[in-house]
């Protein structure tokens, strides 16, 4: 049985053909539609977050299969103080795949080594959220056409994202790409991850302002100044608005420049640019669905 | 200078930190072990000025020494039987230790999930590096 914990799970090969269905997916939705009849998928959500547990939910009601779980920890049996492996053992008699996001780091793995069905990692803290990493894999390779050649530019909290840590570590194993970090100094990606990119000897810059660089990115990955990862609000209030993209800093990029983002979005990107046809972050989040798509039929053994 | 006995069958591990040998008895679970044990304090050493050496007798494939390696590769692995030396083991780091160091991650699965062994693998040979399994967390205090 297999489970997702994290997005290096698949090899690039198996990510190839995950995507491929997911593609087919977009294209033929009805070919699907019933493709999960009589099956059932448990989001087990220990802390709210509605658009990924709406993107499963969504994903597995148009694969015809249906929907059971909670959307946080006060509305289940943990508030009684129960264990996840007890609640997963529990879940695997009432639903066929689970997907669990949880406050607490390696959750979800403590969950997929009891579970008697695939376990999807939703989210687990500031840990692992490969679910959001194969969207943006999708996105990608969707919108740019493949997943190598080209500059990538990452702005905005890239010290406490995970979601940008993520997207690094998968990315690294496709040719030809050039990270460019933009960033605060407070803000920049951790040691482990430029340590990681020199033993590799892939191109990286990093840069403090959007406008010196904006016009040499083949895409842009923006990403919110998380208030929960600050320990005072004053950092907070300084850091979040120094890179917002606006109208103006888009006439500087290339005409083809995606934009893209985890969202939620708060004010990082103006929304004088949801217009700019290069804004692809509401496509992204319709690749999240289909991506969510393909990984429930591949982890039920249904592709 | 004490003197102890010879072993018939077990193991003698010599050059042990000075005053580490109660650590070592309690991670290998000697307290849980019907065996013979010495456990030797201070004891005078040209090289380390004073070691601690833990004398354990036992047949030699009741204890898993592996875990010897995480906390003091220097320890010298002494292997007895018949009262002869029939092995000096080098250790080496292992891959994963079990139960041995606690995760110190307040955001750790490990830290609220009853029963969950704490287990730690080694991500990095060249460092000593090792991270907690759930939450990849880099354990620092060694």
């Amino acid at each position: 049985m297999r489970h997702l914990m994290s997005p290096l799970d698949f090899t690039v090969d198996e990510l190839d053909k995950l995507f491929d269905l997911a593609g087919d997916i977009e294209k033929n939705p009805g070919k699907y539609a019933h493709s999960c009849d009589g099956k059932i998928l448990a989001t087990c959500f220990y802390e709210p977050s509605t658009r990924t547990r709406l993107s499963f939910e969504s994903a597995m009601t148009r694969l015809g299969g249906r929907v059971i779980g909670f959307s946080d920890a006060n509305s289940s049996s943990a508030a009684k103080g129960e264990s996840v492996s007890d609640t997963i053992r529990v879940i695997s008699c009432y639903a066929d795949i689970c997907a669990m996001r949880h406050p607490k780091e390696g959750a979800p793995m403590v969950a997929a080594s009891k579970s008697l069905i695939p376990v999807i990692n939703a989210g687990d803290g500031g840990h692992q959220h490969p679910t959001q990493t194969l969207t943006d894999l999708l996105t990608i390779r969707s919108l740019h056409g493949s997943l190598g050649g080209y500059t990538i530019g990452l702005c905005g909290d890239l010290k406490f994202g995970r979601t940008v840590h993520s997207l690094i570590n998968a990315l690294v194993r496709y040719d030809n790409i050039k990270f460019v970090s933009i960033s605060p100094m407070e803000l920049r990606v951790p040691d482990y991850v430029t340590d990681m990119l020199n033993e590799k000897g892939i191109a990286y810059e990093e840069v403090i302002k959007l406008e010196d660089v904006i016009g040499d990115l083949d895409m842009l990955y923006m990403t919110r100044v998380q208030k929960e990862r600050f320990f005072n609000e004053e950092d907070y209030i300084r850091l979040k608005d120094f890179y917002i993209l606006t109208p103006e800093k888009m006439l500087l990029a290339k005409k083809d420049m995606l934009v893209l983002h985890p969202l939620p979005r708060v004010n990082e990107i103006s929304v004088e640019v949801d217009d700019d046809p290069r804004a692809a972050y509401f496509k992204q989040a319709q690749y999240g669905v289909y991506v969510r798509m393909a990984l429930i039929l591949t982890l039920l053994g249904l592709a | 200078m004490l003197n102890v006995g010879k072993i018939e069958e077990g193991f003698v591990l010599d050059h042990i930190k000075a005053g580490k040998s109660m650590d070592i008895y309690e991670h290998l679970g000697l307290d849980r072990m019907d065996c013979t044990v010495a456990i030797i304090k201070n004891a005078r050493s040209k090289v380390m000025g004073k070691k601690d050496i833990l004398k354990v007798e036992c047949d030699i494939n009741t204890l898993d020494l592996d875990v010897l390696a995480f906390i003091d590769h220097n320890i010298t692995i002494n292997v007895i039987k018949n009262g002869e030396i029939i092995e000096k083991r080098v250790l080496e780091l292992p891959k994963q230790v079990k139960n041995v160091i606690r995760c110190h991650n307040p955001r750790c699965i490990t830290s609220i999930e009853q029963g969950l062994p704490h287990i730690f693998f080694l991500a990095d040979e060249a460092t000593e590096t090792y991270r907690c399994k759930y939450c990849e967390e880099k354990y620092a205090e060694r």
